[in-house]
């Protein structure tokens, strides 16, 4: 089933760019769904649609609409806070906010109006066992966050989406700057996760498309080429410009 | 030794001499820039010390100010930079925050920018006849600790402006970037993120305004300073004695006054302010072994 529908989005910075062009896409409920393609594709763009986080960026133009559970999250009126929560998002770079651990996973929740301290402590050791990150720092939850190895770090960011208990989550190039280990962790903890959330990557080669992938989508130059099932698409790819990018003939 | 190698010798002794003699010439220039400072305080230091006694800072002025104590104008100075940092700072943060955290890149913020660096520039004295026009008499606050306070409040404003903008705008964006992500609305973030982390910054300017409130002497001169005054004030409605126009008053308008006593007071004033000083410079310090980014 669709978790989310995208129909006709298009999208153009204050600059003049076009980021992206009349996008049409169907993104599955639990399971996988990889954005990939060339540097200036449009696929971080489109992430920060979902969670209204281009509300921050200059924007010129938009059309089309993002349907979430029936929802235009693009309307107005949307109430961004309630979409951000349920639509969490892990960055390129790991960005631990300046706090212990525990705050760190205990910011989102706190803001939200949570107080209680068992359901707070709670969702620190939810979210840190999903992310593969509990038995790391379980006796260590009030040392500052920057104090942890930046493939911890990012599993630290990735749990403080999760502490939300959000319904997606958006991971921009999570792995981009970690050793293969650490990548494999978090890429591990995917795999756990998609049995309970609607997962959107952008992956940071295309290997980890093809390891991750339950679906995949290619863009370039801000148009979707080809969509399909992840192993239907790396093997048997039918456009060639994808053909092309995934046998590494550019990009 | 060839000629070509002879050459090359003495030129590269040359470069050696060339190099350290400009070492030296900049070290000296540094060193130079010490001087004034440390000569100024010892030499305060020195010619006030023996005026120090508690009853000189904690008595009244005594036979037309020539012996006794300058209490009064210690007081006053407190009051004045208290004053001075009730109406700067909430104003002076609220406007950083505006500039730094909310404001686009319009024609209004620039014109709120240049106004801004050029109130900076203004002449002390001049902030001191405009809170003459306006605080003393437009609106009718007297001769006060209130107007002076609001004087020195304006002239106090664009130090503390700028210096807390640039503390907010050190703070990384991605901070915000992932408060927003994590469902904060941009005044949450403000609050518990950034406000947090600049706060050492802020304050650091804010001691750096204040300090210079309470050393001015031009712009509460027309505004609240008081020449003597018998008692201490008991309202911002009162005029007040003030250790920079004391200063002033004991160094040029009283005859035969004792030079200890005109050191001594430059030594209380010149403490007050390193002090002030000392204070920024610690947090400074604390904050920077402290920070997480």
């Amino acid at each position: 089933m669709n978790k989310i529908i995208i129909e006709n989005l298009s999208l153009q910075y204050s600059d003049g760019t076009e980021s992206l062009r009349n996008i049409n896409l169907g993104i599955r409920e639990k399971a996988v769904t990889v954005l990939f393609g060339p540097a200036g594709g449009g696929k971080s763009t489109l992430l920060r649609c979902l969670n209204r986080l281009n509300d921050l960026t200059e924007v010129r133009a938009s059309a089309g609409r993002i349907l979430i559970d029936g929802e235009n999250v693009l309307d107005a009126d949307t109430d961004v806070i309630t979409l951000r929560r349920k639509v969490g998002m892990v960055f390129a770079r790991p960005v631990v906010l300046p706090m212990s651990i525990r705050e760190n996973l205990t910011y989102g929740l706190e803001l939200a109006g949570e107080t209680r301290r068992s359901k707070l402590d709670e969702a620190v050791e939810r979210s840190l066992k999903l992310a593969a990150l509990w038995d790391e720092v379980k006796d260590r939850l009030e040392d500052p966050a920057i104090a942890l190895s930046g493939g911890q770090q990012q599993r630290l960011c990735l749990a403080r989406s999760l502490a939300l208990q959000p319904e997606i989550i958006l991971l921009d190039e999570p792995t981009s700057g970690l050793d293969p280990i650490s990548t494999g962790k978090v890429e591990a903890a995917l795999t756990e996760l998609k049995k309970e959330y609607t997962i959107i990557l952008v992956p940071h080669s295309v290997q980890q498309a093809a390891r991750t992938a339950d679906y995949a989508a290619f863009f370039l130059q801000g148009e979707l080429i080809e969509y399909n099932e992840g192993k239907a698409l790396f093997t048997a790819p039918k456009e060639k410009r994808t053909e092309d990018y995934i046998t590494g003939r550019f990009g | 030794m060839t000629l070509a190698e002879h050459m090359k010798r003495t030129f590269s002794l040359n470069r050696h001499l060339v190099q350290r003699l400009g070492f030296t010439f900049i070290t000296l220039m540094a060193i130079a820039t010490v001087l004034p400072i440390v000569a100024t305080v010892l030499y305060i230091l020195i010619q006030g010390a023996s005026a120090i006694s508690l009853e000189f800072l904690a008595g009244f002025p005594r036979d037309g100010m020539r012996a006794g104590g300058i209490l009064p104008a210690i007081i006053g100075t407190l009051y004045l930079t208290i004053g001075t940092a009730i109406f700067s700072v909430p104003l002076g943060i609220a406007a950083a925050i505006y500039l730094s955290e909310y404001a686009a890149d319009t024609p209004l913020t620039r014109t709120i920018r240049i106004a801004i660096i050029n109130l900076a520039g203004i002449p002390s004295v001049v902030y001191g006849l405009f809170g003459l026009g306006l605080f003393v008499l437009f609106l009718n606050f007297g001769t006060s600790i209130l107007a002076a306070s609001l004087t020195l409040s304006i002239m106090t404003l664009p130090v503390i402006i700028s210096t807390a903008e640039e503390a907010l705008r050190a703070v990384p964006q991605a901070f915000r970037t992932v408060s927003i992500s994590l469902g904060a609305t941009r005044w949450q973030t403000i609050r518990r993120i950034v406000l947090k982390e600049a706060l050492p910054g802020i304050l650091t300017g804010v001691i750096l305004g204040l300090e210079r409130a309470a050393g001015e002497t031009a712009p509460i001169l027309f505004t609240g300073a008081a020449f003597f005054l018998p008692q201490l004030p008991g309202s911002p409605f009162d005029a007040t004695m003030a250790l920079p126009y004391h200063l002033f008053v004991i160094s040029t308008q009283v005859p035969e006054m004792p030079i200890q006593i005109q050191y001594g007071t430059a030594l209380v004033l010149l403490v007050f302010v390193l002090t002030m000083n000392l204070i920024a410079t610690v947090i400074r310090s604390r904050a920077r072994a402290k920070r997480q980014w």
